[in-house]
Parts: C-alpha cells; structure tokens; sequence
C-alpha cells in the first residue's frame, strides 16, 4: 500500500510546477483615440525622463547614466518626493507624512527645478526605450521606477516596499492601510512609445 | 567510590515508529495531487525570463492569459527560424491575431470580469522591445490593458 503510495507521490512531485503568477504589473493607456489630452500642461520639471536607446544605454533627466538600478531607484524617489512648488493638495500630503519621510523631504526635497508635490500630473516618471532596447534592461528600470513608488508609499504608513507589496487587499485592514499608503500619490509612470 | 560501577544507561529503542508512516505518504500524496497543474501546453519559445523585485501576485489566477515570446526553441528552429516569436496556447501566431486570441480569452470569463482580465507577458530575456511594443499596441486597442510582465524574485539584491 504505501509503495504505491510512494509511487504515486514521486509522480506528483516530479510533474508540479506550482504555478507563479508573480510579476510586474502595468496598466496601458486607453487606445490613441481618447487620450489626445493627456501631454498637455505638464511643466518639463513634473517630468522625470528616462530614455534608453537600442545599445542598452540610459540617458536619464538629459545625462548619460551608467550606474546601478539602485542609484536609479534614489533618483526616482527623490523626484517623486520633491516639493519644490507644492499645492495646497501637496502641502496637506506632506503634513501626513510621518515624521521620518518629512526629515526626507527637507533634506532632498526642496529643489524647485524638479518636480512641484507628488499628487496627480505634478510627478511624472515617463520611460522612452528603443525598439532595439532588450526586454531586460527594459523590466530593470521599469522594476527601479516600481521599488521608488513602494518604497515611499511604504514609509507612508511604516512598511518596507516589500511589506507594502505584501498587503493582502482582500482583507479589510489591510486594505486600509494600502488606500492610507496611496493616497494622494497616483503611480504616475508613462511608457512612451518606443521610436 | 571506587566499588562504584558504571552503569550504562538503559539502551533505549532506537527504532522510529513507522505505524503513521502511510498516514504522512498519503497527505503529502494529497497535497501534490491537488497542488498538480498539468501543463496543458508546450512552450515552444525561450523562456528565461528576467528577474525583478517589485512584484505582485494575482489571486484570481482564472482572470490570467498568457502570452509567451521568445527565440523558437531548437526543436522548432528549422521551421520557425531564429527571429523571437509570439506563442499562445499551443501555437505560434502573429500579431494580428492577437486581439482574437484576447476575445477567445474573455470570451471565456464571465461577462462582469471581462474588463479585468490580466495579460501575463513571459518573455524571453534577449527580446527586443520592438516586438514587445507592437504586441502591447494590439492589446491596448483589444481592451486588455492590464498587463503582467512575469518575472521570478530576484534574491540577490545588490
């Protein structure tokens, strides 16, 4: 009985591949046609500009970049935390930041050349690669562009960007704190078509 | 003292009950045949997939399509050649038909899930993105705008 049983169980074994459906998700705009609005009015500051050509080379904010994703991962991060002009919306966001993030932002985030306040349309990472640029360079920065935004919408309510991507949004509570962490900061990433 | 012998301790049974044993072989039986997903499809494309850290897991798994790209494996390389290729289910098919094969894949949700289904992209590493770009291009008009590029953890961080 049990060598059946064992036969049996080493044929699962052999034969399960448990299912990862893990990634990096991404919302695509809506088809051409609706979204004509969409590139006016943003100042040059608001926008964080990465571009990578077809030999996998990084151009970021108009200078040649060629250190790691971790370094990318500051600059996002800086960029989306700056309060260089900021709203009345944006002031209200910073006084929700906990007293670590604040020490942040008035140690990095008082450039008025970069980006006015996080909230909608006033930070804007936007990301242009090559159609020669490889797939993995690709995810490298998409995934740098991805850890700044956890990252500072963890240190909103506490968490590591690993704990925040860790909540469990069909629970309630936990959901709570994900909407505390995301709110009034939109994860404005652009993917621009490639040339 | 000195009269005083050693004495051994009582040897005790060094034999592992085996009486649960079928009990534990059975539930770990269970567990891998429920866990079990048959492939139901071969990939016929390179399949290294780049590694990431932000990731994000889908708990609807029925809500996922995938869509695989990559370089033909050798098996397949005197009929399809070299040039990346965009496999779904069991074939390869161009990019015109990807909007067919997105209307197959809701077709087979319900109506009210429709506009949340998730396109999982597993491409190879060594693609270029021009590919990339037209297959998302088809997929942003076919209405499947939630995509996942699919990528394992990557642990050594730095």
């Amino acid at each position: 009985m049990a060598d059946i049983a064992f036969l049996l169980l080493i044929f699962f074994l052999v034969t399960t591949t448990i299912a990862n459906d893990k990634g990096i998700l991404l919302m695509l705009p809506p088809p051409d046609d609706e979204q004509e609005e969409l590139d006016i009015d943003i100042h040059q500051r608001n926008i964080f500009k990465i571009l990578a050509n077809s030999k996998d080379q990084l151009l970021v904010e108009d200078e040649p970049f060629r250190e790691s994703p971790s370094k990318l991962k500051e600059e996002v991060k800086k960029f989306i935390l700056n309060f260089g002009n900021p709203t009345q919306e944006g002031v209200e966001i910073y006084n929700s930041f906990p007293p670590e993030l604040k020490r942040y932002v008035n140690a990095n985030g008082r450039r008025r050349v970069s980006s006015d306040d996080p909230t909608n349309l006033k930070a804007v990472v936007s990301f242009k690669a090559n159609r020669g640029t490889s797939y993995e360079l690709y995810i490298e920065v998409l995934d740098a562009v991805n850890a700044a935004y956890n990252e500072v919408y963890g240190a909103r309510v506490g968490l590591t960007a690993d704990e925040f991507l860790a909540l469990d949004k069909r629970d309630e509570s936990q959901k709570a704190v994900y909407d505390l962490a995301r709110a009034g900061i939109p994860r404005a990433i652009s993917i621009a078509k490639p040339d | 003292m000195s009269g005083h012998k050693f004495k051994k301790k009582a040897k005790s049974n060094p034999d592992i009950p085996t009486a649960a044993l079928p009990d534990i072989i059975f539930m770990l039986l269970f567990f891998f045949m429920v866990t079990t997903v048959m492939r139901e499809q071969t990939i016929m494309v390179m399949q290294k997939l780049p590694k990431a850290t932000q990731l994000t897991k889908i708990e609807r798994k029925s809500l996922v399509s995938h869509i695989y790209m990559g370089k033909p494996t050798e098996a397949f390389v005197p009929v399809f050649g070299t040039e990346p290729r965009i496999q779904t289910n069991d074939v390869f098919i161009s990019k015109e038909d990807i909007a067919r094969f997105v209307n197959n894949e809701k077709d087979k949700l319900d109506e009210v899930e429709r506009d949340q289904i998730v396109m999982s992209l597993k491409v190879d590493i060594d693609v270029k993105m021009g590919i990339i770009t037209d297959v998302q291009e088809e997929l942003r008009n076919a209405n499947a705008r939630k995509l996942l590029y699919s990528a394992p953890k990557n642990v050594d961080t730095e």
